[in-house]
């Protein structure tokens, strides 16, 4: 491997996981903004202009209250559920192809960290470890409560797992293939973008993705009002500061994933008809590709102030009862219109 | 039971119809209500930045006045503490020496002035009740403060600044 290449990568990895922490962190402002605009208010206005050092004020008081680690926790898994819960949601951008390839002198760099060819995989594998931190953490506190909160957070989201997984089985028969990059180069053009033809799998996904990252109208992991908090409750300080956060990262990669599977990823409209560059439909492209992922995190927020939280046997209900048949006849429609379709036409 | 006021409304329960089953169609009603109330002016006043406006007659913190040669009009007769429903004002009254005609208007005049602005309910009695049109509610907001006893607002506070004012000290209380 030369060195140019691994320069370019720790470059790529680095400038992904920088922008997925501005992100993330910029996503908590949003939110509040978000719900003081859908409720006729300013949200948080006061550090800085329009609130933007807010962030930062949130973070700095993380990391001054005071850290309590319970005196029947087990210690290192205690400190190991936040730290897996947050590593699992970083790691899952390494597939997502953020552009297509920028060209610098003789270089050619993709925009991507990695293109395997297992990627959709891949993040399913990473979504389902992220179970772990939420698990770790509720039983290492050595509280009922919080290890109730945990088997519930585990149990949805094994339950939302499923139906996600079986939406993505029919996406598959269409794409054909796995790897997300290749996914992306398929949907060129707005016609081919995938959510015309997979629209019920698309609307299983956005659910079971709500569901995964724990956010309303699903977030009864850590409903603070009704069931005590949850798995988090023995947690203070930056501990439990990396548990939102990491909610919100999740928040940011299921987005991209989204925009990657059903929206076109980088791809936008006219894009070989403008006559610009490769670099340039590079840059626009990237631009788009974000643009799509805000419209995403705008469109969780906006369901959080809109929707109230679901009861739990309603949440079982509809995970079981309503997701996995529709996601199970989605399949079987997508192969009886993909055989119609290459039979008769 | 008949009804007494014709008002009476018998709700039934309807086993729900698909659309509604499938809550879609009502959490895109919600989605379009919540985007409305996104785009609406937002009726929020920025307090310490902006205010709302106030009535012509809001009574606020008090201030003694001064006549037009800039000395005091309050001779402590002691009718504003008598009027006083909550027992807010207190004063010790002095005589006017020679030499400070320049500083109080009457011969006697109020050495200590103090009104407890948490007693005080802003009822207005004590600005009725000046037959020398000494004080007037015409201040803003009484703000907040740590202490009680800050609360207790004496003359440095309460009497009008003279914006004639050429001598360097001020008259002692």
């Amino acid at each position: 491997m030369e060195l140019a290449f691994v320069i370019e990568k720790v470059i790529l990895v680095s400038l992904i996981f920088v922008i997925t922490l501005v992100i993330a962190m910029y996503s908590t402002l949003a939110e509040r903004k978000v719900a003081g605009f859908m409720q006729d208010r300013y949200g948080p206005d006061r550090a800085g202009p329009f609130g933007i050092l807010q962030p930062l004020c949130d973070g700095g008081k993380f990391f001054f209250k005071e850290e309590i680690i319970p005196a029947g926790a087990h210690k290192s898994l205690f400190i190991l559920g936040p730290t897996i819960a947050i590593i699992t949601a970083c790691i899952g951008s390494a597939v997502i192809p953020w552009g297509q390839t920028l060209t610098i002198g003789e270089r050619v760099i993709e925009l991507q960290v990695t293109d395997v060819n297992i990627g959709v995989l891949y993040m399913f594998g990473v979504v389902a470890l992220s179970v772990y931190g939420i698990m770790l953490g509720g039983w290492a506190s050595n509280n009922k409560f919080s290890l109730m909160g945990a088997v519930r957070a585990a149990s949805q989201s094994i339950s939302y797992e499923l139906a996600m997984g079986l939406s993505l089985i029919a996406l598959l028969m269409v794409t054909q293939s796995l790897s997300l990059k290749e996914i992306v180069e398929q949907q060129s053009g707005f016609v081919n973008w995938n959510i015309w033809v997979q629209p019920l799998g698309f609307l299983i996904f956005l659910i079971c993705a709500f569901a995964e990252c724990n956010r309303v109208p699903f977030d009864l992991p850590e409903c603070e009002t009704e069931l005590i908090g949850g798995y988090n409750v023995e947690y203070s300080s930056m501990k439990l500061g990396l548990y939102m956060f990491a909610e919100y990262i999740h928040m940011f990669v299921s987005s991209a994933l989204m925009a990657t599977l059903y929206f076109g990823g980088y791809n936008f409209p006219f894009m070989n008809d403008l006559g610009l560059s490769q670099n340039w439909i590079t840059i626009i492209g990237v631009l788009v590709f974000f643009a799509k992922i805000f419209a995403f995190i705008f469109f969780f927020m906006w369901i959080r102030w809109t929707l109230p939280r679901f009861r739990y046997d309603q949440l079982m209900n509809l995970g079981w009862k309503v997701l996995i048949p529709l996601a199970i006849a989605n399949i079987v429609l997508t192969g009886v219109i993909t055989i119609i379709n290459d039979t008769f036409f | 039971m008949q009804s007494l006021s014709n008002r009476k409304k018998v709700l039934e329960q309807k086993p729900m119809n698909f659309w509604e089953r499938i809550y879609l169609p009502a959490i895109f009603k919600g989605l379009g209500i919540t985007i409305k109330h996104f785009f609406k002016p937002i009726p929020t006043v920025k307090y310490p930045e902006e205010e709302r406006p106030y009535s012509k007659n809001f009574r606020g913190q008090h201030s003694l006045k001064r006549d037009e040669q800039g000395r005091e009009r309050c001779t402590a007769c002691g009718l504003c503490a008598l009027s006083c429903p909550a027992e807010a004002i207190s004063m010790i009254s002095a005589e006017r020496q020679k030499g400070e005609e320049h500083l109080y208007r009457e011969e006697k005049y109020a050495a200590v002035y103090e009104i407890n602005m948490l007693r005080c309910i802003f009822c207005g009695l004590c600005e009725e009740a000046c037959p020398k049109e000494a004080i007037y509610l015409d201040g803003p907001h009484v703000t907040a403060d740590y202490l009680r006893k800050d609360f207790i607002y004496g003359k440095d506070k309460l009497v009008e600044p003279r914006f004639d004012y050429k001598e360097k000290h001020e008259p002692t209380a």
